[in-house]
């Protein structure tokens, strides 16, 4: 079986198999072994892909099968990877089976919640392995439906608030991409039989005039999930909001599904307009990298600070995007994935924390070096990647950013970029005040001497996050140039103009 | 041979017999002059059927069968109808179509 | 010529920090001590091995021991993880590994009774790594990176009390203070790094292979000025210079022997040797920057002087003489020019770095003596130590002798070279040198006799001698500095790499050594007993005195800016504005939207004959719009 067929089949056999499960102990195990399989297939991926690659096979996407199923619409399930799909699955699958650990111990609706979640996952695979348009659209709006559940049901605060704000936001996203997509699909030069497959319509040629006006739609309607200013706010209200494992896929994951489709889809099938319009973007994403770092600084609520460095974070990835060259893209991707591994370490953190001192106001914590070393610890590695230290993962990501970015001469960029850079410090300043406050000073309240010690579950959640996150940032060549040299396809169709 | 009446005046009278099941459908507040309205709606639609049917194609039946059907549903529609009304007055103590608005925002 | 084994300096405290980081806890007893030191001493003994071979047999041109491509930008631009053997890099090894081992061997008697002894020498030997891949680094990339590990091994270790809220804010301070400076030190590599399409140290330092004619100017300097500018900020963060240098005097939170490796010896001085690193580019294409260089080391030198007379924590006497010492190097550097007698100034400089690390880790290592011994660090709770402590006393005073830069300890000499650098054209900078001199032999021996001399006080205990494995490190390190003047420094380091040979401009050195005389006659004038000269000279100088005992403001200036302005003024009306303006305007369209469905509701009100009017309506309206239209 197609190795990307069955990364769809193993969620869907697990939902399947979890229907059959009644106690949580039997709910927790099926799940947790399904998503380990997962993992596990999803290295395998990794493994044969880069076997390919040194066998000299240089297509532009491996593994790739099709199945006709609306034939005289040219729709198809047509799957395939390249370089940036195999590492967005891989890290999706990290997430994922991590999430399931740190939401070991859900008891309210057990089953119907990590059916959700698997759910929400399989939208989140089928995305990254579809190639036609149509059907990557449905997977999208798979993996956003449940997220209302999720939040709605079990989540905390005002959840239905939340629920409704981020679900209406990304919808009204969704509307954009819909409109995008079959302008797209309307208007490419194709004669005879139309088709939704991206790399036959990336060899086609759209007007520059419907360029114009389907890519802000596509580009806004893929912001919208990414984080881009000013429709970020769903971010802290979802976020602070979802239980646990919601929180670290979301921001880990979902909001990846944002910088992938605005890169492989939007700037790839419409790059005139990308090149024209890109400065009002910069301009956009430029304010949400400082102006989330910003408004981090003063918030107090653990969920919110990591929400809007999230904002902060993701804006950079929509920012490299917009540098048009590939040095910068292959920053952005790394920047997904960098972000994606520490944002879920951060919520996954936060929860363990929650769990025991029952507050996230920063100002109510403190001292839990002290009384929870492990996870602390964890905390300060996630906080050291988070600014971009040499050796983990962010720093990798932000540095190619930077000298992408670097690549353009003219003022306009140069002064965005060192705006941007200068978020190094911004978040330097909000990961300290953080650690400062919550782990070190004197133990807050005698009770905290009661805390358990760091669980198993929890101790394997944390260090397979870190464990990526510390195999991109000591040994970064291979993953970059594994993304590098698949995005040939989408510089060269800028170089054309 | 009998002369035939001409189209106008069928026409007329069954607008005229319509529009009064109409008007009374709209203003009758009780349950069951509204359905005696719609009978009239209906009868003057099988009027319009007949007449048209002898009109544009003489010598077949099908506008006599379309009448013969709607009479029949018509008695079928009116005995739910009927059923239902008796159901609300049980419920409710009154056949004032004002009264039953439960299906509202 | 192999350097393969270099390769090991580096990687064994890296070993060790992995051993005392994951085992942190969990490893019996005191092992991590000797885990950590063991991998130091090995890194020395190696480090030794690579001088005498290096300067031995090859003749001072850039070795690269070990390259391999870590990460690659695009087509030209890469990191590349390496060793690069040059004069400086090997002579940088020698002092860092040095000092470390002393440092490790002193702390396994001062950390001994401290609890988290494993995670001290885990981040401990994170330190000495990222130094020592610092110094080596054959790239502008490498070292940023390792810059950036360095930093963060600081604020590790100045955070190492973490449950003492003055300490977490030290560290915070001195980690988001030279964070800043990054910045700077960031976008000048990526500028560097865009006009020359490289980051390699190789090409980088060779003048004739490059040319900057076409680079676009702005603001009437060259962009590779305005790079390297940019780039020296970085440095100053690293190395304290004004204005960046209000975090190394909080810095003193951490652990006296954290103090004495970073924020004496070598971590501080970075900045010197990365301006040293880019010395070509620095003298030959932008000498504007170096003239800032100059300027900043001079002020810096001046003002730190001034501060240290004022201050009462030992540390920070200590810390303020470290930054006035750096600045004395970086004035040297500026004045320095390229090539032959000219490169004076970058040979004294380097010199000075060298003698420098010796008897300033010597005069924290005795510091912490004292405040293991006092347990204060405050000197007007000390006095009369010398027949508590005789052996520090000795050799804190061969230290202090060394620094003030009296013959024919190490100090004089490399002193004598910066003055003797100034002297030639610079007649202001050559003035302040003096009057640092002065200055600084007045402030140590203020510090001397305070602590040894003076008055005895009473003591919560009778202050004992430091045991032995805290006084060896310091008796070798005392050795060094005695002796470490002697080394014909200019044969081994030199601006282009031919050998200068260093000689004793006499009228310049007797000016200096009279100068700093007097200073150390006027402290034992003052403090050496009990007398009130030195209340009244504090009264003369009223205002000045406050001003300087308080840093001169700058603390609060800075507070000002980041708290009072940026926190107040920027982020809190930005996390307002999110809150109340933009995700308002989202739940605007959503009220919006609720506000037209309520007021349209009315419509299904549930009664059938409205519902058949309206819909007759609809057609009829239809049916005549139809019959009008086709008319």
């Amino acid at each position: 079986m197609n190795i990307l067929i069955s990364h769809i089949a193993v969620p869907v056999l697990t939902t399947l198999a979890l229907m059959f499960a009644s106690t949580q102990k039997q709910v927790r195990t099926i799940a947790a072994g399904g998503m380990t399989i997962q993992l596990i297939q999803s290295l395998v991926l990794l493994y044969l892909f880069l076997q390919e690659r040194a066998g000299g096979n240089d297509a532009a996407v491996l593994f790739t099968q099709s199945f006709a199923w609306y034939p005289s619409l040219g729709i198809s399930f047509d799957i395939g990877v390249d370089g940036i799909a195999v590492a967005m699955i891989l890290l999706t699958s990290i997430v994922i089976f991590t999430g399931i650990f740190a939401s070991w111990e859900v008891d309210k609706l057990y089953k119907e919640f990590f059916v959700s979640l698997i759910v929400l996952a399989t939208g989140v695979y089928g995305f990254f392995v579809s190639l036609d348009l149509f059907v990557l659209f449905l997977f999208f709006e798979l993996a956003v439906i449940p997220m209302y559940l999720l939040i709605g049901i079990w989540g905390s605060g005002p959840k239905e608030y939340a629920a409704m704000k981020l679900t209406l936001m990304l919808m009204g996203g969704s509307a954009l991409l819909v409109v995008g997509i079959l302008g797209v699909y309307y208007t490419s030069d194709i004669e005879g039989a139309r088709t939704f497959n991206i790399l036959v319509l990336g060899q086609h040629h759209i007007p520059i005039e419907m360029q114009r006006i389907f890519f802000p739609m596509l580009f806004i309607g893929f912001g919208v999930i990414g984080a881009l200013f000013p429709f970020h706010t769903w971010s802290p209200d979802g976020h602070s909001s979802a239980p646990t494992a919601v929180s670290m896929l979301h921001a880990g994951v979902l909001m990846k599904l944002g910088g992938y489709g605005c890169l492989k889809i939007a700037i790839f099938l419409l790059p005139e307009a990308a090149q024209e319009m890109s400065w009002i973007f910069i301009v956009l994403t430029g304010i949400s990298v400082i102006y989330g770092a910003l408004a981090t600084v003063v918030q107090t609520d653990l969920k919110y600070i990591n929400a809007y460095s999230s904002v902060s974070h993701c804006g950079l990835v929509l920012f490299a995007i917009l540098m048009l060259n590939k040095t910068a893209y292959t920053g952005a991707v790394l920047q997904m994935i960098s972000h994606g591994l520490m944002t879920a370490l951060f919520f996954a953190l936060i929860g363990m924390l929650y769990s025991r001192t029952k507050t996230r106001i920063i100002t109510e914590m403190g001292g839990l070096m002290k009384v929870l070393p492990f996870l602390s610890v964890c905390y300060v590695i996630g906080g050291l990647a988070s600014l971009g230290l040499p050796g983990l993962s962010g720093f990798v990501a932000e540095m190619t950013i930077f000298v992408g970015a670097f690549e353009h001469k003219d003022l306009f960029h140069r002064v965005t970029t060192i705006i941007a850079v200068s978020s190094i410090v911004v978040t330097a300043v909000y990961i300290l005040r953080v650690v400062g406050l919550l782990l070190m000073g004197p133990v807050r309240n005698e009770s905290y001497h009661n805390f358990p010690k760091a669980k198993w579950f929890e101790k394997i959640a944390t260090v397979s996050l870190i464990a990526g996150i510390l195999v991109i940032g000591l040994t970064p060549l291979w993953l970059s140039d594994m993304i590098r040299e698949s995005l040939g396809i989408i510089v060269d169709k800028l170089v054309l103009k | 041979m009998v002369e035939q009446v001409p189209l106008n005046h069928v026409l007329i009278v069954t607008t005229l017999m319509f529009f009064i099941g109409v008007y009374g459908f709209l203003t009758r507040k009780n349950l069951i002059t509204m359905l005696i309205s719609v009978e009239i709606m209906l009868n003057a639609v099988n009027l319009n059927f007949v007449f048209f049917d002898n009109y544009l194609f003489p010598g077949k039946l099908e506008g006599h069968f379309f009448s013969l059907f709607i009479i029949a549903i018509a008695a079928a529609e009116a005995a739910v109808a009927i059923a239902i009304f008796i159901n609300l007055y049980r419920n409710i103590r009154s056949i004032d179509v004002e009264q039953v608005d439960k299906m509202k925002y | 010529m192999e350097f393969h084994y270099t390769i090991w300096i580096v990687i064994l405290p890296f070993l060790a920090f992995l051993i005392n980081g994951l085992g942190s806890g969990k490893l019996p007893g005191k092992i991590s001590g000797w885990v950590a030191t063991i991998a130091i001493g090995i890194s020395t003994f190696l480090s030794y091995q690579t001088a005498f071979q290096y300067f031995t047999t090859s003749s001072r041109e850039k070795i690269i021991a070990f390259k391999t491509v870590w990460l690659r930008f695009n087509d030209t631009l890469q990191i590349d993880m390496g060793i690069l053997l040059d004069p400086i890099s090997v002579m940088m090894l020698v002092v860092i590994t040095t000092v470390s081992l002393m440092v490790f061997i002193y702390s396994q008697g001062y950390m001994k009774n401290e609890g988290g002894y494993d995670r001290y020498f885990a981040f401990l030997s994170l330190f000495s790594f990222s130094m020592l891949g610092l110094v080596v680094a054959t790239n502008l990339f490498q070292m940023y990176m390792f810059w950036e590990l360095v930093g963060v091994s600081s604020y590790l270790l100045i955070g190492f009390y973490y449950d003492k809220p003055s300490a977490v804010a030290a560290s915070k301070k001195a980690f988001i203070v030279t964070r800043f400076a990054d910045l700077g030190f960031l976008i000048g590599i990526l500028m560097v790094s865009f006009y020359t399409g490289t980051f390699d140290f190789e090409i980088l330092t060779n003048p004739e292979g490059l040319n900057f004619s076409t680079v676009a100017s702005f603001m009437g300097l060259s962009t590779i000025t305005w790079a390297l500018l940019l780039i020296f900020i970085g440095g100053a963060g690293k190395s304290a210079m004004f204005p960046l240098h209000i975090w190394l005097p909080d810095a003193m939170e951490g652990p006296t022997p954290v103090s004495a490796l970073i924020h004496a010896a070598t971590m501080v001085v970075a900045g010197v040797f990365l301006v040293a690193r880019l010395f070509p580019l620095y003298s030959v294409f932008a000498p504007t920057a170096l003239e800032v260089v100059a300027f900043i080391g001079a002020f810096t030198t001046l003002f730190a002087a001034i501060i240290a007379c004022t201050q009462y924590d030992i540390k920070r006497v200590l810390a303020f003489s470290t930054m006035s010492q750096i600045g004395y190097m970086m004035l040297a550097l500026g004045v320095s020019g390229y090539g032959g007698e000219e490169g004076l100034g970058y040979t004294a400089s380097l010199f000075h770095l060298f003698t420098h690390a010796f008897f300033k880790a010597l005069l924290f290592l005795g510091a912490g003596a004292i405040i293991h011994a006092v347990h204060s660090n405050d000197i007007r709770e000390m006095g009369g130590l010398r027949k508590h402590q005789p052996i520090t006393h000795i050799l804190f005073l061969i230290a202090c002798l060394a620094i003030a830069g009296i013959p024919p300890f190490s100090g004089f000499f490399s002193k004598d070279e910066i003055i003797a650098a100034t002297f030639v054209n610079h007649p202001i900078y050559f003035g302040i040198a003096v009057l640092v001199a002065g200055l600084t032999a007045f402030y140590m021996f203020r510090l001397y006799f305070i602590v040894f001399w003076g008055k005895e006080k009473t003591y919560d205990h009778t202050p004992h001698e430091a045991p032995t494995i805290m006084l060896l490190p310091m008796i070798v390190l005392a050795i060094g500095s005695v002796l470490a003047g002697f080394i014909p420094f200019g044969h081994y380091i030199s601006s282009d790499g031919q050998s200068l040979t260093l000689h004793i401009n006499w009228s310049v050195a007797i000016t200096s050594v009279v100068i700093a005389v007097i200073g150390i006659a006027t402290a034992w004038k003052f403090y050496k007993t009990e007398s009130d000269l030195s209340a009244k000279v504090v009264k003369a100088f009223g205002t000045m005195y406050t001003s300087a005992s308080n840093k001169f403001y700058i603390d609060e200036i800075y507070m000002l800016i980041t708290k009072g302005i940026i926190f107040r003024w920027v982020a809190q009306p930005l996390a307002w504005f999110d809150r109340n303006v933009i995700d308002a305007f989202m739940n605007l369209l959503a009220a919006i939207t609720n506000w037209i469905s309520s007021q349209i509701k009315e419509f299904q009100s549930g009664q059938v004959q409205k519902y058949a009017f309206i819909f007759i309506s609809g057609v009829l309206i239809i049916v005549l719009s139809f019959i009008y239209a086709n008319q």
